[in-house]
């Protein structure tokens, strides 16, 4: 197969990882959610660990994105 | 017509500069960064510059991001981090507003470019290393030694110690892939609205879809900027903590 070819289909492959984001960010805001109405008194307190919660996750979907960068530009 | 939507995080130079076989210019990068300082303390110096008791609208915007960055710490970090006050709120803001120039159509995102990002995290770690062994000695090695039967610390300290070398790099490229992954998206739903204006007829007028949809993503990348900066900055007290208090302030 073509190298350039190869590239393309590994860049396209590395998105997978966003899958993993999606379902991350999900569980965490549904989580809270959740959480949230049940002790609606707590909420305020948990959003500092809700926004943490939410870049650490989405984070890996984004090193996926540097995965195919680096496929697509060395 | 083609557009790449990576063209806008190219660098160009504006006063090519080389000393001693290193490329050292003064680029568009260089130029936003300086623009993003001098603006930031001059925002900063001049808000407070008539301190009144009742603040004037841009003298509680300096005082609310004063306020926030302190109880941040200090909720994070507890009363002693509050000596890494200029230093987290530096970082703060410098990330804020470089994500927030780049939001200008047409300027450029310093923050998009991993050499910067690295730098900023790099900094973060060796700061902490430094207060850490400043701090408990030798003892700071006990980091990397948590509460656990003899058995499984043979694989919860290399654990442990990888984790905390990805830091930096984790710090570095979620701000970096944050920012590069929203602005190549706006610049390929620009070249959405290009193709279909062009393309002539009813499918001219169908280009005020991705219009829209770029007016809000612009929304959500704004929300992403500030967030962006927030987990920077409140990652940077986390580690700061465990640097002062090792494991026992969990």
């Amino acid at each position: 197969m073509e190298v350039a070819a190869a590239k393309m289909i590994g860049a396209g492959l590395a998105c997978i990882a966003l899958v993993g984001a999606g379902i991350g960010i999900g569980n965490v805001f549904g989580s809270y959610l959740s959480g949230a109405l049940r002790n609606p008194g707590a909420a305020a307190s948990q959003t500092t660990n809700l926004l943490l919660g939410f870049a650490l996750c989405e984070a890996t979907g984004l090193f996926g994105l540097v995965i195919a960068l680096i496929i697509l530009f060395t | 017509m083609a557009m790449n939507p990576m063209e806008q995080f190219a660098i160009k130079p504006i006063v090519p500069l080389h000393i001693g076989g290193y490329d050292v210019s003064f680029t568009n990068q260089s130029l936003l960064m300086v623009i993003v300082a001098v603006a930031a303390s001059a925002f900063l110096t001049l808000a407070m510059s008539k301190r009144s008791l009742v603040p004037s609208r841009s003298q509680s915007m300096a005082e609310m991001s004063y306020e926030f960055v302190a109880n941040m710490i200090q909720t994070s970090t507890g009363e002693d981090g509050l000596r890494f006050f200029p230093f987290v709120f530096t970082l703060f803001i410098f990330v804020l507003c470089s994500n927030f120039f780049g939001m200008i159509p047409g300027s450029f995102t310093v923050t998009s470019q991993i050499a910067v990002t690295f730098a900023l995290a790099s900094l973060v770690i060796l700061t902490v290393i430094v207060t850490g062994f400043a701090k408990h000695g030798i003892g700071f090695l006990k980091l990397f030694v948590p509460h656990a039967p003899l058995p499984l610390l043979f694989l919860l300290v290399p654990i442990e110690v990888i984790s905390f070398l990805t830091r930096p790099i984790s710090l570095s490229v979620r701000l970096f892939a944050n920012m590069l992954a929203g602005h190549t998206m706006l610049a390929v739903f620009a070249g959405f609205v290009v193709l279909l204006g062009s393309a002539g007829g009813v499918l001219s007028i169908l280009s005020i879809a991705p219009m829209a949809l770029i007016v809000a993503i612009m929304l959500l990348e704004l929300l992403v900027a500030f967030l962006q900066a927030y987990v920077f900055a409140i990652l940077t007290c986390i580690y700061l903590n465990e640097a002062l208090h090792l494991h026992d302030h969990h």
